[in-house]
């Protein structure tokens, strides 16, 4: 969401060349009404440049797939180079083979290819079809009516109705809903994933239109842009019978491929149809990446080209000697040319090159990338079917997006994730609350969130395969409402906690945003209900004896307005799901939503007027800023109280009030009839309002109604409330609240309810003095307030605080307030209550980083969150650990920055110099120990924090390779307040300049750059929707599956790829140094002993099976012992499998293999009357057992599919070479090997040399696998060894390894460290001294660590804020540039301290609170912004700037950009400031 | 930032997308994605899973060690039971009886002869097979390997009378087709041999058997004469001419009808091209007569050579051998020593990594593992 403005400069530049080039294009497009024209061959010109909605996504026709299809792989290289060898064979001087026979394999390998692109082409032409022939509602002229049509026969210009739950078929222009608002709600969510209603609006002047939309009144012209793919932008204008124009904008567009929702009919003319449509125009096909392996086994490829160079340049110069020994006398055996003339001994050299070529193309594997092909399609089959890979909750499974890059899963060394929704949940759940000063912790409701947890394994079972009702597919409206109504009663029935329920429910309440059971079904705290009712009794009592309100203890009060601000103060949309279109509501004869700020003020007028207050218009600027600092003191009690008479009054002298809300029938009667709790929906912009919707309702205090102008609140015993909505701000994140404006049904004021971040509001808050003591009160609740407020922050809650401000207090001057800004409304506050909202952590998390980390992968946090929040889920995601020692970077110009990394890499120097090395000497233990020295870079009790400020500085090319430096020493990194095009950079980074392999793991459109710069990119099919699936290679539903696809799929992938294309170079190469040791004994003259059909059909046939069997099959060591071992997947990222060394043993060993394989035979049959082929024959044979044998030994695992697909090899061998020997005497020249094999099977010389050869030939390898394996086993030999331990033995030794990784952390650094003498630990250990009390600025300099700068500055250093000052270190001193780092040591978290032993009142820590709204709402400024016209200045950088006034007290100076900030954030558990 | 969408995933919704609920209009309702749980599904087929270590291994070395020693005494003895002698009569020593002949062309007329004495010091029990070995012969050369047409060679009239082309340059001649066509045809071995036992100075001529030395198969099948109403093979190659070094056309090879033509069982060995240039092939099977003297006594014999195959000017070598053969064929202790050395290397191995396995062996097991 938030882009540096270069990258929105670029894309401005972009837009404005794409305009400009639609400008030459110079056409828009016109669309009219198909009714209209009188017949249809006047539309026919027209018509046919406008694509229609026919789906055609295949590639190939019948007619075109041959030359297409051919065309395409002719793109390969490879292809071309077997074609070209194939063509060779055809020009006689230099043929080897027969040339139909040399072109069998490369038209196989076609042909495969072919038919896999066939197929492919063939699932696409079905899909299509079965869109192409979805049905829809077109408007059919002769008929007059609406008729059902297939998709693809609807056309630009029709009309199209759309019913309840149906998937918009084209582009359509909104131009009629059964709305009265003219609204139509769709769900974006196959465009982009997200599943909030998104808000559409008819053509401006269709909504005027009183009567019925008619097509055939349909006269206008619509004018728009020619067909893009810019979702976010529609332009255009209709134009009307009369001359008039009016503008289209994106709000009344219907994208292709959204379903309606929520509104019963609509009726629209169809504007881009079929592939002109914004969402097939977005439409990408998959990537194209090259994994880390395969560039590896391409430099390979090219050393083989070299050899098979050396080896033909050998033969021919060979050759040319040989030729050349003979002089003139030509022997008998050499044979001249066609001519009858001899070639001269140079020409027979070139030649005889040329031929070597064919004869050992083998070398270079024909077969190897399809048969990496097929492996990949089988693995990525295999990661497919994982049921562990599969989440019930949202019925999705894994997906592979990329089918090539799977083994790079194995080899990955960084992770970096997204905080949001990757690692939570992003469903916002209500934990706690407190009021005025009161905790309510909810511990019922705790337990039952426990308990969703808890009975996740449970559910395994009894998740009804019933529940995953395919709702959602309905397309007929007709059977959609048939299946809400089934789910409404499913979930009627539901009250159960079992978290299969709540999957059940979620997934079919699918389609409401944010609203699993987990987060509706809150259970309220006792205390906390006992008193919602009774002060909801007392109200009762209070309005029927016409008491006024102030009865009611202030307490009560507080909780009162709590609830209302929790249910109004928000933007949430209430849909009942039982009719598809029901806004509840009780329209009352208010005037349109208020826009603008005259607007609102224009009303606010005659409410004041009728109010009869006498008021001061003259009031001026300065006096209605004092003005509610002074009246705060006095607080609602007086003036709430008189107004609420006067309101009492009013109540009972006009009846006409009742209009606004307060009916004691209506009230009851809905109490009695309250309405099932399932029947609600509430739609929301952001989780945390659902959530806080919700949580309200559970104190039945349901929020029943919204629309632009009023607010429906039903409270027990009052029944409905209605607010009068006098204006909504927004939140944003740099006011980081919302307010709304309300008229208080019940004592008719106005009133304020804002809720936002604490740290925002706090500062808000009404002074209150210390002598009055009401005001003493008011303090205690705040300071009280915030201690719970921090403790909500230390259990990772998200916290906001709900404040009322009764501006209504000084009714007089309300209009001026306005009249400034609408800011000033929300100061001077009045505190109801904080709320402490968990975004959950995902399941499994913490266990799957510290198994991750376990693995040997870095991970890194990029967020766009606040700091705080980001290392507060960091710490409860195990990212950090609390015996971490945590740097953070916060700085405000590049000097800084620079400067601050110095001193940090400084420091960690100095720190770790003598401490790396007592580590690494103290891991020499015992098995798996010594194998994995920790890597001596990394240390582990090192975090770094850095915002996105000084990231962006960070990244400067200057600072980049410091701040790498930097942050490969550390254990983990955050990022915070990173923007997207910042994340990208952190990943490209890493990527390009430690060369490594690097995740990204996402699931929003933040992290899509991040997720395609990344070489494996991962997104998670959450909420957030599917922009960050639809950009990444692999999609999990779960962070937690990541996890098993590294550690297990990767690490099989990887493993399983390597050894096949290491097997593939040493097969190829040993059969082919057999032909090239006969070159030496035929005079290098090409020829082969091995007759050409096997040695053509050697690959394809008898040796490619076991090895595909092995490369999809072979499990080197079982899924549980991986998981159990992470630190076997550092094989994978050290390459261990495929070192380059690795190709060079195989080399040696294949050359070994292949003389040992020549030259048994070739003794045995030394001068003996064995012919050529009888004796290739044998060599073949041996070759091939040799080359499964090899196989055999590097196989782990055997299955039965092993075992058949070897004995399948040899069999076949056998079969094909008795078959071809009895098949034709004559055929198969040269070779005729009529009865040669079935000879050789009758001598016994033939079985003894089968023997033998192999023998000898896997003798070494077979030796070198056993002595290694004995006396220096690798990680992997010993998992394996793991792997064969009976179960129970296994797990013991599991656990026990577990265990024993985990102690390594735990061991305290600094052996004195006690929480009872922090200062001495302070100094001991370098310590940055956050602890300090501000008295002792001095100790800074005594840190011998940190250079002397730091003292100045600290002297100078200025406490801005209200935290205590050992918090926030902020360099004040304007100009001066000055850095201070403060390096936090904290203690590891000690147990038997019990969290209620500290002092409540003293655990002030700096955690400034943290908060964070949806980023949706964060549009919702920007939209007031363009409301608020010009005679009110903008409202964002009002309220940024006035917020950092805020921060500077009364301090007029501007904040310039040197202004440095280096604070260390203390983790939870710490102490400090003690005052 | 372009949102991606993916037509396919509109398509058919449920095979993939999470969120991409809409498209699967035909989808499978109610259907879930939850992947199958079986054993090949979920990669939990049973299997074996060997380990490579010292103890594990141990068995098969010593196993592989215990056969094979056996097995190459077997052959070695076998192999060193057999009788074989051996003449190379190329002349290239002065002293040689055949140097006159040293330099003789293919259709010298009259042809060359020589004689060569020489004594068997051992009877030869058994049948004997009569050998002519040539080296630095390089048969296999891929040229001269494919210089052949083998329809024409199986009787096929109409490649008698038009050979295939890999035959070219020794198709035709003077405008008529060879019979037999090709190089390997062209340069048959075309010495005789004849052998004689010298007892008390006179010279009892050997029988030499000239059939049965071809495979049965090439003889009977592979190898066919012209197909025709007559018996006449003269008749049958009309039209027909002899290879350029041959001194007489192929229907004229031999005497007996059977033997005859392209069916002449010297030109069938000839005809199957040896694997190295090193080579011998059969010549002539010396049957034992009966049981109670030997095939070949031990005396002295003699060989006349009729000498017509020049093989000096490529340094070639010819040789006549004769050789008694066992169950695996003709002499050759190699295999037997092969099979002798891994057998006893094996052996050896086997001991050693019982040393390992001492050594190491309680690394091997679950005591490896860290506790």
């Amino acid at each position: 969401e938030e882009t540096e403005p270069g990258r929105e400069e670029e894309k401005e530049r972009k837009k404005r060349r794409r305009r400009k080039r639609k400008k030459k294009e110079s056409k828009t497009r016109t669309v009219r009404s198909n009714l209209l024209l009188p017949g249809p061959e006047a539309e026919k010109p027209q018509r046919s440049p406008l694509a229609n909605n026919c789906l055609k996504t295949t590639k190939y026709t019948a007619l075109s797939f041959l030359p297409k299809n051919l065309f395409e792989q002719f793109h390969r290289l490879a292809n071309v180079y077997f074609v070209f060898i194939a063509l060779l064979n055809f020009v006689p001087a230099v043929n080897a083979f027969q040339p139909e026979l040399a072109l069998a394999p490369v038209l196989f390998i076609l042909a495969v290819t072919a038919i896999k692109d066939l197929w492919e082409d063939y699932s696409r032409y079905r899909s299509d079809n079965e869109i192409n022939h979805m049905e829809c509602l077109v408007y059919c002229r002769n008929e007059k009516k609406y008729m059902n049509r297939y998709w693809k026969e609807v056309e630009v210009g029709d009309f199209v109705q759309l019913r309840c739950n149906e998937i918009i078929p084209a582009d359509i222009l909104l131009l009629s809903s059964s709305d009265p608002d003219g609204l139509c709600h769709i769900e974006t969510a196959n465009l982009d994933g997200e599943t909030n209603l998104k808000q559409r609006q008819i053509v401006r002047r269709f909504l005027e239109l009183d009567s019925e939309f008619d097509p055939l009144k349909f006269t206008s012209l619509i004018e728009c842009e020619k067909p893009n793919n810019d979702l976010s932008r529609f332009r255009g204008y209709i134009v009307h019978k009369n001359g008039k124009r009016d503008g289209l904008y994106k709000e009344n567009l219907l994208l292709r491929g959204c379903t309606v929702r929520n509104t019963e009919e609509v009726t629209g003319i169809v504007i881009y149809a079929g592939h002109e449509t914004k969402a097939l125009l977005n439409n990408s096909g998959p990537r194209y990446k090259r994994s880390k392996l395969e560039r590896q086994m391409n430099i390979d490829v090219l050393w083989c080209v070299l050899i098979l160079i050396v080896m033909c340049l050998f033969s021919a110069i060979g050759h040319g000697l040989w030729v050349w020994q003979y002089g003139e006398k030509k022997p008998v055996f050499d044979v001249p040319g066609l001519d009858g003339n001899y070639l001269s001994p140079v020409l027979a050299a070139v030649y005889l090159f040329l031929t070597m070529i064919i004869v050992f193309q083998v070398l270079i594997p024909i077969s190897l990338y399809v048969s990496i092909e097929i492996v990949k399609v089988c693995q990525v089959f295999f990661i497919h079917q994982d049921k562990e890979l599969y989440d019930e909750e949202t019925d999705s499974q894994l997906q592979c997006r990329a089918l090539n890059i799977t083994e790079d899963l194995g080899q990955m060394q960084y992770i970096f994730s997204d905080k949001t929704g990757t690692l939570t949940e992003n469903k916002m759940v209500f934990r706690r609350c407190t009021v005025s000063g009161i905790e309510y912790s909810h511990d019922a409701n705790a337990r039952r969130l426990a308990m969703y947890q808890e009975a996740d394994s449970e559910e395994e079972e009894t998740a009804a395969k019933g529940g995953t009702l395919s709702q959602r597919n309905s397309v007929s409206s007709h059977q959609s409402i048939k299946v809400v109504h089934r789910s409404l009663s499913m979930k009627s029935h539901r009250r159960t906690g079992s978290r299969a329920e709540a999957k059940r429910a979620s997934i079919l309440s699918k389609h409401t945003a944010f609203s699993s059971p987990m987060e509706k079904d809150i259970t309220p705290d006792p205390n906390l209900l006992e008193k919602v009712n009774e002060c909801a009794r007392s109200l009762e009592v209070m309005r029927s004896h016409e008491q006024s309100l102030s009865q009611l203890t202030p307490e009560l009060s507080d909780i009162f307005d709590f609830f209302i601000a929790l249910t109004i103060c928000n933007t949430v949309v209430v849909t009942s799901p039982d009719q598809p279109r029901q806004k509840v509501r009780v329209r009352f004869e208010l005037k349109s939503p208020v826009k603008t700020i005259e607007d609102f003020i224009r009303r606010f007028t005659p409410s004041r007027l009728t109010s009869g207050s006498n008021s001061s218009s003259s009031s001026s600027l300065t006096t209605s800023k004092s003005m509610p600092r002074l009246g705060s003191s006095i607080l609602s009690s007086t003036s709430t109280e008189s107004t609420l008479l006067k309101l009492e009054e009013k109540l009972a002298h006009s009846p006409q009030m009742n209009n606004n809300g307060y009916s004691s029938q209506q009230g009851r009667r809905a109490i009695g009839s309250r309405p099932e709790e399932g029947e609600l929906r509430y739609e929301a912009e952001s989780p945390d309002e659902a959530a806080l919707v919700y949580a309200a309702r559970a104190y039945n205090c349901a929020l029943v109604g919204r629309l632009p102008d009023q607010v429906s609140v039903e409270l027990p015993h009052l029944g409905r409330l209605t607010f009068e909505l006098l204006h909504t701000l927004g939140f944003d994140s740099i006011r980081k609240r919302m307010s709304v404006v309300v008229r208080h049904p019940l004592t008719d004021e106005i009133n304020v309810y804002t809720k936002g971040a604490d740290s925002v509001i706090m500062d808000l808050l009404l002074p209150c003095s210390s002598d009055d003591p009401r005001g003493k009160h008011q303090k205690k609740i705040q300071s009280k307030t915030q201690n719970y407020l921090n403790l909500y922050a230390v259990d990772g809650l998200r916290t906001l605080l709900m404040h009322e401000c009764l501006s209504e207090s000084s009714i007089e001057n309300r209009e001026e307030l306005l009249f400034q800004s609408a800011l000033h409304i929300e100061t001077n506050l009045h505190l109801l209550g904080a709320t402490g909202i968990e975004d959950r952590l995902q399941d499994g998390v913490p266990e799957t980083i510290a198994n991750l980390r376990k693995a040997g992968l870095q991970i890194w946090v990029l967020t766009g969150d606040k700091q705080e929040t980001a290392i507060n889920i960091a710490y409860a995601c195990k990212l950090l650990d609390h015996d971490e020692e945590i740097i953070t970077l916060n700085a405000e110009s590049l000097e800084t920055s620079a400067a601050l990394l110095d001193h940090c890499l400084l420091y960690i120097e100095s720190k770790f110099s003598n401490n790396t090395i007592n580590k690494t000497a103290g891991s020499m233990t015992v098995g798996f120990g010594p194998l994995s020295p920790p890597s001596s870079l990394v240390h582990s009790s090192l975090g770094l924090v850095i915002d996105g400020k000084t990231l962006a500085y960070a990244l400067d090319k200057t600072l980049e390779d410091k701040f790498l430096s930097l942050a490969r020493r550390c254990r983990s990194v955050l990022c915070c307040r990173s923007t997207p095009l910042q994340k990208s950079m952190v990943v490209k980074l890493v990527r390009d300049k430690l060369k490594a392999m690097t995740l990204a793991i996402g699931d929003g459109a933040n992290d899509v750059s991040m997720i395609q710069v990344a070489d494996v990119g991962v997104g998670i099919s959450g909420p957030e929707g599917m922009q960050a699936v639809m950009a990444s290679d692999f999609a999990v539903p779960r962070f937690r599956h990541l996890e098993k696809l590294l550690l297990v799929h990767g690490h099989w992938c990887y493993s399983r790829l390597a050894n096949m294309v290491l097997y593939f170079f040493y097969k190829n190469a040993m059969f082919v140094a057999l032909l090239f040791w006969y070159q030496f004994y035929c005079g290098f003259s090409g020829s082969s002993m091995i007759d050409q059909w096997y040695l053509i059909f050697f690959n394809l046939l008898f040796s490619s099976l076991p090895q595909l069997i092995t490369g999809v099959l072979d499990k080197d060591i079982s899924a549980e012992v991986l998981i159990g071992v992470p630190h076997l997947y550092k094989s994978g990222q050290k390459m261990e499998e495929y070192q380059p060394h690795m190709f060079w043993m195989n080399m040696i060993d294949a050359l070994y293999q292949s003389l040992v394989c020549f030259f048994i035979p070739f003794f045995t049959y030394y001068d003996s009357e064995v012919d050529l082929f009888s004796w290739g024959t044998p060599i073949t044979t041996i070759a091939l057992f040799t080359i499964i044998l090899h196989l055999a030994i590097e196989t782990k695992t055997w299955t039965l599919l092993h075992w058949s697909s070897c004995i399948f090899s040899i069999l076949l061998f056998f079969i094909v070479a008795l078959v071809y020997n009895v098949s034709c005497p004559i055929c198969y020249p040269p070779s005729n090997p009529y009865w040669t094999m079935e000879k050789l099977m009758g001598e016994p010389v033939f079985y003894l040399i089968c023997i033998i050869s192999p023998v000898v030939a896997l003798l070494p390898r077979f030796l070198y696998r056993t002595l290694q394996g004995t006396a220096f086993p690798t990680q992997l030999q010993l998992g394996r060894q793991l792997n064969r331990l009976p179960p129970e033995t296994r797990n013991q030794i599991l656990n026990r390894l577990n265990i024993k990784k985990e102690s390594i952390p735990q061991k305290p650094r600094c052996a004195e460290h006690s929480p009872q003498n922090p200062q001495s630990n302070a100094s001991d250990c370098f310590k940055a001294c956050n602890q300090t009390p501000p008295s002792q600025p001095s100790q800074h300099g005594n840190d011998p660590a940190f250079p002397s700068t730091t003292r100045a500055e600290h002297t100078t250093g200025l406490s801005v804020t209200a935290s205590p000052p050992g918090a926030l270190l902020s360099g004040g001193n304007k100009h001066s540039s000055m850095e201070s780092m403060s390096v936090e040591e904290t203690f590891p978290w000690n147990t038997t301290v019990d969290q209620s032993g500290f002092s409540l009142l003293n655990w002030i820590t700096s955690t400034p609170l943290f908060s964070r709204f949806g980023r949706v709402l964060q549009l919702s400024p920007r939209r007031l912004q363009n409301e608020v016209q010009d005679n009110v200045s903008v409202l964002g950088s009002i309220s940024s700037l006035h917020q950092d006034f805020k921060g500077l007290t009364g301090n007029s100076l501007k904040i310039s950009s040197l202004f440095v900030n280096i604070n260390s954030i203390s983790p939870p558990y710490k102490y400090t400031s003690i005052l | 930032m372009a949102v991606n969408y993916n037509a396919k995933e509109e398509a058919d919704g449920h095979t993939s997308g999470v969120g991409v609920a809409g498209g699967g209009a035909a989808g499978g309702a109610g259907k879930s994605r939850k992947p199958d749980n079986t054993a090949f599904k979920q990669q939990r087929l049973p299997a074996w899973q060997p380990i490579l270590t010292a103890g594990t291994v141990l068995p098969a070395f010593f196993i592989i060690g215990l056969i094979f020693i056996p097995i190459g005494i077997g052959i070695f003895v076998t192999s060193n039971n057999i009788r074989e002698y051996e003449i190379d009569y190329t002349g290239t020593d002065s002293s040689s009886p055949c140097n006159k002949c040293l330099n003789v062309s293919w259709n010298s007329t009259p042809p060359c002869t020589c004689t060569i004495n020489f004594t068997l010091d051992q009877p030869f029990e058994t049948n004997v097979f009569m050998y002519y070995g040539l080296s630095n012969f390089y048969q296999n050369h891929r040229r001269y390997v494919k210089s052949r047409d083998d329809s024409q060679l199986n009787g096929d009239n109409s490649s008698l009378l038009n050979p295939s082309k890999e035959c070219e340059p020794y198709r035709t001649s003077e405008n008529k087709p060879i019979a037999p066509c090709g190089a390997i045809a062209n340069s048959m071995f075309n010495d005789t041999l004849e052998l004689f036992h010298i007892d008390n100075e006179t010279r009892i001529p050997i029988t030499l058997n000239k059939k049965g030395i071809a495979w049965w198969t090439d003889k009977n099948v592979k190898f066919r004469n012209p197909f025709g109403t007559t018996n006449n093979l003269t008749a049958l190659f009309q039209g027909t001419t002899k290879p350029v070094n041959w001194p007489k056309p192929v229907y004229m090879l031999d005497s007996e009808q059977d033997n005859n033509g392209f069916i002449n069982e010297d030109f069938i060995v000839w005809m199957r091209t040896a694997a190295l240039p090193t080579f011998r092939k059969l010549y002539r099977l010396i049957e034992r007569k009966n049981n109670l003297q030997p095939t070949l006594q031990a005396g002295k014999y003699s060989l006349d050579i009729t000498y017509n195959y020049p093989v000096y000017s490529f340094d070639g070598r010819k040789r006549m051998i004769l050789s008694t053969i066992s169950w695996m064929g003709g002499k050759n202790p190699f295999l037997g020593i092969a099979y002798i050395t891994v057998g006893s290397i094996c052996f050896f191995l086997g001991v050693v990594l019982l040393v390992i396995h001492h050594k190491y062996g309680n690394r091997n097991n679950s005591a490896d593992i860290p506790n």
